[in-house]
């Protein structure tokens, strides 16, 4: 399936950047989600898990990142094996835009499931896809704005970006590098999203 | 008289308990003691398997072992059997890959095996399952049958081209010739759709290991038990018939899909030794989808050659048939012999000639489905022949008034092998028209129209081979088995009697049926009569149920082993009446002595076998129970005509079948009410392929219409009340004058719809629609049309 779109957010581009480095708020923001873990600079893995009617996955996704244009934009593409319920892969082009005081996330997801979910997902997966993206969006938006109430109240304006900053990253050191985590974080988050969408059907 | 023999519409004795929740089926089968299995299958149509690591599903709660091809493989299990072999055109023998039961190296369609998951509960195999990591390397899919014969993708590494083989029958000079001389030339284009059988209960088996005996036993979903002992015995377990039992008991349902020697049942089977508790599997419907054996698939190009006043002088076909990832059972047989060789159909073509390639792909094998190649042949024949009518501006009845066998022109040799020994078209042709009002359809097509719909008549006629099948004929093209049947018939000391059947029913009404054949022959009560079958322990041999093979085949097996008891009981009757044996008469269940007034029950004469009191000990043995075999002489050729009408709401697309009618001769009707059943069944299902059910796999190889969301099956209110009669052609090649009825109505039918359909849309310039023929799909001619007129 493809899938398109694109979501508004009431943040700066540099406090969406910020959210998007923190595994906490990605964590709350994908439906489902157990789990992310970063396994390398450009790799992460994440584990969901998604129940559509009566059936139920426990999702683990592995995510790699490519063509990185930090801050503008990044090729993201992923695996997630649904065990018995089979699997899902795909990709998203990224793009990041400031737009007046909020930030515009676009996005073209495409991916192809298999095995139990291709069989009893086919039909559904285009609509839930969205409406599993729109759900991840909403909840991220939420945290990320939560986050600069919170910060504009009382916590250090590098708070979130120390948080985000996943220790063995840091230690190289080299602001590309955190880029290049901050952004394959969230992109993660955002095709496990619509990947791990999938797994719902299985 | 009984009242209880041949022609009487006895009530199903089998319905009492099918219908009250009592039937016996295997999962409903459990075993002290018994584990459960869960089968973990590919999620990939093609991939390469490069490990696969059990070690944090080993150790998951309950589970008793995890097995893979590996281990299959170190205990040289062999691969899954095809029982039919097909030679090329040159001569040599068709592909035949291996087909390890559990993959080996290599997954080839989605739902392939695996691994075997044998825990303590269904739910724990199931958890552990998701613990198994596979390393795939998912390679490319191949999936349309040109695809797949480019070759550059490969199911199989030693099978160029995904080519099984590339056959060829009929007499090519013949026809070309007749091509030359022809005044038309009429070509189409067909594609017969991909079926999945959705049989009411799933696959299921249970397996059991006795260590100290050595003894195997397997409950299985099969509608040939002996058959199965014998592939999964000697081809692929090694395990002599005697230590091996199958047992198939109540069955819900096959159409087919159940014939053949799945993988599961091996895996399990082999397995219950390894881990010596008995294993339990039952699919789930998601599993029936995606691994039970699929149906149909061809795609043809045909032409028929017509003098100028429509006489056929020859036909040519080419078919490309899909037989999946492996070779199924008789994956080779259905679009080979079971196909071309009915492509006379009921015409007089002097000239045919066909050629089928079989194609390897990345989806699950593609086997026998109620009617198995005759569905396919027939489709295509009354397709050609509508459009040739069409064609060259003849009415569609009387071209083939013109073209059909004549009575007497019985027995019939066709140029594609097959001679037809008895039938005569003509008349349930005629039946048909009449039954239908074909003469009043212009009426209703007017006010139809007037009802703003778009009301179209459609005709299929149609012959087809089956009562599978006289031995000699099928080892002569290929088959690995003979294809008689046999029967034992032991009476009891009190006279009533059990039989013991080769056949299996699962559905079919045998238990009535059969029952009604002893009736008649003994002239006692069909309730007299049990009907044992399905249990190599208990059943001496058979070869199943398939191809409408149980009554014409097994039916004279039965009568033969009666023939034989009332030879015997008449001995006996001689002695105690004191009679010479020439002078005794048996009929209404009495034997008499010709001339006297001296009489003997059958109930009487069994007793004197089995208390052999006064009794001819020094000539006969105690007794009466025999057993026979039946191997026919010739397939039995059904034959009629069906007739449907249709009405299609222009606006939506909507196909209403809103009049059936099927005029078929099947010979001797044993049970009128158990074959109108039959025919009701197979029209529902013919209906279904015309215009509801398709098999959609994507272009990775994934099942779309992999459950009831995405795949139609009819309903009840997708058919009308159908208009059913037999007009029985006596002279089929057996004792009881039979032809078999299973499969008849899912034959006839889905070209009848299809022409309904065609005839509606005709006006409108219409001249072809794919089955299914869905609502979307017509509507979709529709607007088509409503274009191509804008823009004339």
């Amino acid at each position: 399936m493809e899938m398109s779109g694109e979501y508004k957010i009431d943040a700066s581009r540099e406090k969406v950047w910020a959210g998007l480095n923190d595994p906490e708020i990605l964590k709350q923001s994908i439906p489902g989600c157990e789990e992310i873990e970063q396994t390398s600079d450009t790799s992460f893995t994440a584990q969901v898990t998604a129940k559509v009617g009566p059936v139920k996955a426990k999702f683990s996704g592995a995510v790699e990142l490519t063509d990185i244009d930090a801050p503008n934009g990044y090729r993201i593409s992923g695996e997630g094996k649904g065990g018995a319920a089979g699997f899902a892969k795909g990709g998203a082009n990224v793009k990041l835009e400031e737009d007046g005081d909020g930030t515009l996330l676009k996005y073209e997801v495409d991916a192809q499931v298999g095995g139990k979910l291709a069989q009893l997902g086919a039909r559904l997966i285009d609509g839930t896809a969205k409406k599993m993206a729109s759900q991840f969006f909403d909840n991220f938006a939420e945290a990320v704005t939560a986050g600069e109430a919170a910060s504009g109240d009382a916590a250090p304006a590098d708070a979130p970006a120390q948080a985000a900053t996943p220790a063995p990253a840091a230690a190289s050191g080299q602001v590309t590098a955190m880029s290049q985590v901050g952004a394959g974080t969230w992109v993660s988050g955002l095709v496990v999203a619509a990947v791990v969408l999938y797994a719902i059907f299985g | 008289m009984t009242g209880t023999g041949i022609g009487a519409s006895i009530k199903r004795v089998e319905d009492q308990r099918f219908l009250t929740g009592n039937g016996n089926y295997t999962d409903d089968i459990n075993r002290p003691g018994q584990s459960h299995a869960w089968i973990l299958r590919s999620p990939h149509a093609h991939a390469t398997i490069n490990g696969i690591d059990t070690s944090k599903a080993e150790k998951a709660d309950g589970v008793i072992a995890i097995l893979t091809g590996a281990d299959m493989a170190a205990d040289g299990v062999g691969g899954l059997p095809c029982g039919w072999q097909i030679h090329n055109k040159d001569g040599s023998p068709m592909a035949e890959p291996a087909h390890p039961p559990l993959a080996v190296g290599k997954v080839r369609h989605v739902g392939d095996q695996v691994a075997i998951v044998i825990a303590e509960t269904r739910d724990a195999a199931r958890d552990a399952a998701e613990l198994i990591e596979v390393d795939y390397g998912v390679l490319p899919a191949v999936v349309s049958m040109d695809a797949a014969l480019d070759g550059g993708t490969l199911v199989h590494d030693d099978v160029p081209n995904n080519r099984c083989f590339d056959w060829e029958l009929g007499e090519k000079d013949a026809v070309e010739a007749a091509f030359a001389d022809a005044a038309h030339v009429v070509a189409i284009d067909l594609v017969n759709n991909r079926l999945i059988p959705n049989a009411m209960e799933p696959r299921a088996a249970i397996s059991e290991y006795d260590r100290s005996t050595g003894q195997y036993t397997l409950h299985t979903t099969t509608q040939n038990p002996h058959v199965i002992r014998l592939l999964m015995g000697a081809f692929v377990l090694q395990i002599p018939e005697h230590k091996l039992r199958i047992v198939a008991p109540d069955v819900g349902g096959g159409f087919g899909s159940k014939i053949f020697h799945y993988a599961e049942e091996a895996i399990l089977t082999w397995a219950a030794a390894k881990v010596n508790v008995p294993i339990k599997w039952t699919a789930e419907r998601s599993e029936s989808f995606a691994t039970d054996a699929h149906g149909r698939d061809h795609e043809t190009h045909a032409e028929l050659a017509l003098d100028k006043d429509g006489k056929f002088l020859g036909l040519r076909v080419a078919t490309k048939a899909n037989v999946g990832a492996y070779l199924s059972t008789f994956g080779s047989s259905v679009p080979t012999y079971l196909y071309a060789t009915l492509l006379a159909g009921v015409y007089t073509t002097p000239a045919i000639y066909a050629e089928v390639q079989t194609v390897f792909t990345n989806t699950v094998p593609v086997d026998a489905y109620r009617g198995a190649g005759r569905p396919e042949c027939t489709y295509l024949l009354e397709r050609l022949v509508t459009k040739a009518a069409r064609q060259i501006g003849m009415d569609p009845i009387e071209l083939r008034k013109l073209n059909m066998i004549q009575p007497d022109q019985y027995p019939y040799q066709t140029p594609v092998a097959l001679q037809y020994d008895c039938g005569d078209s003509p008349a349930t042709f005629e039946s048909a028209l009449k039954a239908a009002d074909y003469a009043g359809f212009e009426k209703r097509r007017a006010a139809a129209e007037k009802a703003g719909k778009l009301r179209g008549i459609g005709i299929s006629t149609y012959v087809e081979a089956c009562g599978i099948a006289p031995s000699a004929v099928a080892g002569a093209l290929g088959a690995r088995a003979g294809l008689y049947e046999s029967a034992q018939v032991r009476v009891h000391p009190t006279g009533s009697v059990t039989v013991y059947t080769g056949t299996h029913n699962h559905g079919q009404g045998h238990e009535t049926t059969f029952a009604q054949l002893v009736s008649e022959s003994f002239g006692i009560p069909a309730d007299q009569v049990e009907i044992s079958h399905g249990d190599t322990d208990q059943v001496q041999f058979g070869m199943g149920t398939y191809g409408s093979r149980s009554l014409a085949v097994g039916g004279p097996a039965i009568l033969k082993a009666c023939n034989k008891i009332i030879d015997k009981a008449k001995k006996i009757a001689a002695h105690i009446m004191e009679a010479d044996v020439s002078d005794i008469e048996f009929a209404d269940g009495k034997f008499t002595v010709a001339g006297t007034d001296k009489e003997m029950a059958f109930g009487e004469i069994s007793l004197a076998a089995y208390v052999p009191h006064n009794y001819p000990i020094e000539e006969i043995e105690p007794g009466l129970d025999e057993n026979a075999f039946y191997d026919p002489l010739n397939f039995s050729f059904p034959g009629g005509a069906h007739i449907c009408e249709v009405e299609i709401d222009p606006e939506t697309g909507d196909v209403d079948v809103v009049g059936f009618t099927a005029v078929d001769d099947v010979g001797r009707v044993v049970n009128p009410m158990i074959v109108e059943g039959q025919v009701h069944g197979g029209l529902a299902q013919g209906v279904g392929q015309a215009t509801l059910e398709g098999c959609v796999y994507d272009e990775d190889g994934q099942l779309l219409s992999g459950s009831y969301m995405d795949y139609t099956m009819p309903r009840a209110d997708d058919l009308p009340s159908f208009s059913v009669a037999t007009q029985g052609v006596m002279g089929a090649s057996n004792p009881l004058e039979v032809k078999g009825v299973g499969e008849v109505g899912a034959i006839g039918s889905p070209p009848a719809v299809v022409n309904a359909i065609l005839d509606a849309l005709a006006p409108l310039g219409v001249e072809d629609i794919s089955m299914p023929a869905t609502s979307q799909k017509v509507w979709q001619a529709i607007q088509d049309s409503n274009v191509r007129q804008a823009a004339e």
